[in-house]
């Protein structure tokens, strides 16, 4: 499809260990349209930054891709180069990090760390139009041009993230992924953060990969939904039917682990357990150990994905017509 | 916890090879009488006088002193002054750095201005002219004072770097939960604060030794130490004392001096390794 | 502004403070200095007695607060007293011949090995994973651990004694004066080259370490990340996100460092004779020249809080969170 901007085909990526491989992101795939926004959800460790990094090749050191591809525009970025990467990266995708506390450098301008990452990438760019396109960025998310010289830390934290989505914003990318943007942040900053990032989505037409535990927030902004747990996806789909019809005995227990602001106060349940250690996968469903309706053939093999309704696929056994020995 | 960072010690490759090279010396310490072929200040054996600056040979292997004495021998016997006064230093300048970096830290207060202003202006005196001065005054021989003059001007660093380390600490959670729960500040600080200050600790013990091992050397050179002992620094001062360097005699001053960069290598090794151990952005998956 | 001036007020005190100590301190120290001199002038009448003690500060009879003020008065007029080892010559014009040679063979030498030390460090925190890296700081590692007197003596073996490739000692030849210009001038570079060597290679080690321990901790911070995300060139990732941040512990460092210069060099101008202050001080206190090693001391304290107060005012040019009032 021409407006599918990336594809992710059964990627896995982790880490090597001494003790072994941590596969953070365990066969993973997902599409993404030109403008769609996709939000990954899913309990801290469950790979969701590790996917992000994977998908911006910046996995450090002990990091690795296993296998997989992953399609931009068609293009599967795993085996470009380091340089073909360095020149790509930030113009046709760009990342916002969580935690901006520590994402911007404390001794250098916000002006230059802005205009530093335009010239790498428009090399004929004067430092003149530099500046205008650096102010022209603070305009766009709402912050004072007199700031543009400003040190780091003479901003607030929600202008520091703001920054960031500037910085991210500022070579016109394609796709933009943020990594958990507005969990260090109170909840009203947080909703101008995220309004104004769904205006800039609108008016510029950009993919966002978003990735929070924040479930609430997601059903909220995402077009479509992916619940992630143990480096796996366990169901994907529009965010409005997963909300309405959670197939996953998690994502159901996700839903209700959210007290809604308004209606009724409702008894919450939260998810008894851990979730299993990446170092050695279970054969089985990883959300086994945890689950309320589970079988035994949960334990044996791992599901497959099953298209429940249009879009909507869940790995569950509780769909594949499995043994139901209850 | 200190059993798995003991493993972790061990299995590190640069803190074996350092705790072997400590060994090495360790057991020449102790062994010395049996390993050493004379005594330290025996001129003469059997066969009659040993000749005086003799050259390096089967009976001498490292020659023989000014005086006459086996050098090879001396550097055995001075091994165990040598380390007995660095790792005793080491040792008390470790204690009075903990105690008063803990105090200092966890207290705050009154108590921590006091501590902190003394501790600032010995940090700021270089420390050998101190040294000197202090030795200047010790009219006793022997080799507590060394200790006594070492220690006393060791202090400072390690209690600064306790002192930050214990603060930064006291904030953290578990911390003020105690603290919250009514819990003695002497017993806070004993088993909350202190077991994550350990690797610090072990630090300033590396650190301080070896430092106190040089200076031990340093004092004996510049002729401020105790001249009647033997230990590597004494050698040194008689080395340049008698002018080695005239008679071509590198015998003299090569050995002890190796002797100390390899212990230093040693403990800077076993630093490296707690290092690595204690801060996992060091440590090297 | 507030923090510059902050700053300079404290540096007056402790000027003052230092003066004061300073004033205390040999008249502490064990034995009458009167007493010993005048034993080494035997046979002097009681006036000529009276009037050595005056020239030396020490006329113990007087109140002890005139004679503070009379010494803060002759500092002023830049009068240290007359040395006792060198009597009659007057402290200052003792210094005046050794502060030079201490300033120049060890205030360079320091220079030389923060800047090379620091690109080193930064050079094998960068490249973190590579053998050279590894053998560089294993290579520093063990040269630290040496006594660097006995470098020192190492280096007068081989290249000055076994091999005259450099001269054994002095700050210059015997034979040439200043007046003898670039002669001079080369010769004064000849003396000074080991006991440099010897310096900077035995201080190197330690700025190496240091600022690579600082690296390695930038660099695992996320600004570092978004940079190289950003696509920038590593040379400026390296220079401007992580060692720009790396380095400002080093500098305040480098500043201490070189208020230590005055005391730190006894040693190597022992094992290569050169004629600098720290040499002096040890003669001062073998012979207990108050008036000598008051002055030296005195030279020594400013020094350092000088040094420490331009590490104050480098850092506050550098970090930008320090200007703002921000206290580190």
């Amino acid at each position: 499809m021409s407006d599918t901007i990336l594809e992710i085909d059964h990627l896995t990526a982790g880490y090597e260990t001494k003790m072994g491989d941590v596969l953070a992101v365990n066969d993973v795939s997902f599409d993404l349209k030109k403008g769609e926004l996709i939000g990954i959800a899913g309990e801290s460790g469950c790979g969701k930054s590790t996917l992000a990094y994977s998908i911006m090749n910046l996995l450090e050191d002990n990091g690795k891709i296993y296998s997989g591809e992953i399609r931009f525009s068609g293009k599967n970025m795993v085996d470009l180069s380091d340089k073909q990467i360095k020149n790509f990266r930030w113009k046709n995708m760009s990342m916002v990090f969580q935690s901006a506390m520590n994402a911007l450098n404390p001794v250098m301008k916000i002006s230059e760390q802005l205009i530093d990452a335009l010239k790498a990438h428009e090399k004929k760019i004067s430092d003149k139009e530099a500046r205008k396109r650096a102010k022209e960025m603070l305009k766009l998310v709402d912050i004072q041009i007199d700031r543009l010289d400003a040190y780091p830390h003479q901003l607030s934290g929600g202008m520091k993230q703001r920054v960031m989505i500037a910085m991210a914003m500022i070579l016109n990318p394609d796709l933009m992924i943020m990594d958990e943007p507005t969990t260090a942040l109170d909840v009203v900053v947080q909703r101008n953060i995220i309004e104004k990032v769904e205006e800039l989505r609108h008016e510029f037409n950009f993919s966002i990969i978003f990735i929070t535990h924040d479930l609430s927030l997601l059903v909220e902004i995402s077009d479509k939904l992916a619940i992630m747990y143990a480096g796996k996806i366990l169901e994907i789909g529009p965010a409005d039917r997963i909300y309405l019809n959670p197939l996953q005995p998690y994502t159901e227990g996700l839903m209700n682990s959210f007290p809604p602001l308004t209606g009724e106060l409702e008894e919450m349940s939260g998810i008894a357990g851990k979730p299993p250690d990446l170092l050695n996968p279970p054969q089985g469903c990883p959300f086994y150990p945890r689950c309320d309706k589970r079988m035994d053939i949960c334990q044996k093999t791992m599901p497959e994905f099953k298209e429940i309704e249009e879009n909507h696929k869940v790995r569950c056994h509780l769909y594949t017509g499995g043994n139901n020995n209850e | 916890m200190i059993k798995d960072m003991l493993k972790l010690f061990i299995s590190n490759k640069k803190a074996l090879t350092g705790v072997i090279i400590l060994i090495f010396f360790l057991t020449i310490a102790i062994f010395a009488p049996i390993i050493a072929p004379y005594g330290p200040k025996q001129s003469r054996d059997e066969s009659g006088k040993f000749e005086l600056r003799a050259e390096p040979s089967l009976k001498h292997p490292l020659g023989t002193s000014h005086a006459g004495y086996d050098l090879f021998s001396r550097l055995i016997y001075g091994t165990r002054l040598s380390l007995g006064v660095g790792i005793s230093t080491g040792i008390i300048t470790t204690f009075i750095a903990l105690t008063l970096g803990l105090f200092s830290g966890y207290y705050g207060g009154v108590i921590d201005e006091i501590i902190s202003f003394i501790n600032n202006i010995f940090l700021v005196i270089p420390s050998l002219p101190l040294v000197i001065v202090v030795a200047s005054y010790i009219t006793i021989k022997g080799v507590l004072p060394i200790i006594l003059v070492l220690s006393l001007t060791g202090w400072a660093w390690g209690t600064r770097v306790i002192r930050s380390q214990v603060l930064s600490v006291r904030e953290r959670e578990f911390v003020k939960v105690a603290e919250v729960l009514g819990e003695k500040p002497l017993i806070i600080v004993f088993r909350e604060i202190f077991p994550n200050i350990i690797s610090l600790v072990m630090a300033t013990f590396f650190t301080s030794t070896i430092a106190a091992v040089i200076g031990e050397a340093t004092l004996e050179f510049i002729g401020l130490g105790n001249l009647s002992t033997v230990t590597w620094g004494t050698m040194l001062y008689w080395a340049q004392n008698n002018a080695a360097l005239l008679y071509n005699a590198w015998w003299w001053f090569l050995p002890p001096g190796l002797f100390i960069g390899l212990l230093g290598t040693s403990f800077a090794l076993m630093n490296f390794a707690i290092d690595e151990i204690s801060n996992p952005k060091i440590r090297k998956r | 502004m507030k923090y510059f001036l902050r700053r300079i007020l404290w540096l007056i005190f402790a000027i003052f403070v230092a003066l004061t100590i300073n004033f205390i301190l040999p008249r502490l120290m064990p034995g009458d200095p009167a007493t010993i001199l005048i034993q080494r002038l035997e046979g002097l009448e009681p006036s000529a007695i009276e009037a050595v003690r005056t020239a030396f500060g020490l006329e113990t009879d007087k109140n002890i607060v005139i004679q503070y003020w009379d010494y803060l008065v002759n500092l002023a007029h830049g009068d240290l007293g007359i040395s006792i080892s060198h009597y009659p010559t007057p402290v200052w014009d003792v210094l005046k011949k050794a502060l030079p040679w201490t300033i120049g063979l060890m205030g360079l030498s320091t220079i030389f090995s923060f800047v090379i030390g620091t690109f080193i460090g930064i050079g094998i925190a960068w490249k973190r994973k590579s053998k050279i890296s590894d053998a560089i700081l294993g290579l520093f590692l063990f040269i630290r651990s040496f006594p660097y007197f006995w470098f020192g003596l190492i280096l007068v073996y081989f290249l000055a004694f076994n091999n005259p490739f450099f001269p054994l000692g002095g700050a210059h030849s015997t034979r040439l004066m200043p007046a003898d210009g670039w002669a001079y001038f080369k010769s004064v570079l000849y003396h000074g080259f080991l006991p440099g060597l010897t310096i900077t290679i035995s201080s190197m080690g330690y700025w190496i370490l240091t600022i690579r321990n600082n690296m390695i901790n930038v660099l695992a911070e996320d600004y570092i990340t978004v940079a190289k995300a950003k696509g920038l060139s590593a040379s400026r990732i390296r220079n401007l996100y992580a060692a720009k941040n790396a380095i400002l512990p080093s500098i305040s460092g480098f500043a201490m460092a070189l208020g230590f210069v005055i005391g730190g060099s006894l040693l190597t101008e022992m094992v290569f004779s050169y004629p600098g202050v720290g040499f002096m001080l040890f003669q001062a206190v073998q012979q207990q020249d108050y008036p000598l090693l008051q002055a030296i001391f005195l030279f020594i304290i400013l020094g350092v809080l000088f040094s420490n107060f331009i590490a104050d005012i480098v850092i506050m040019l550098l970090d930008p969170r320090v200007r703002d009032g921000g206290s580190r």
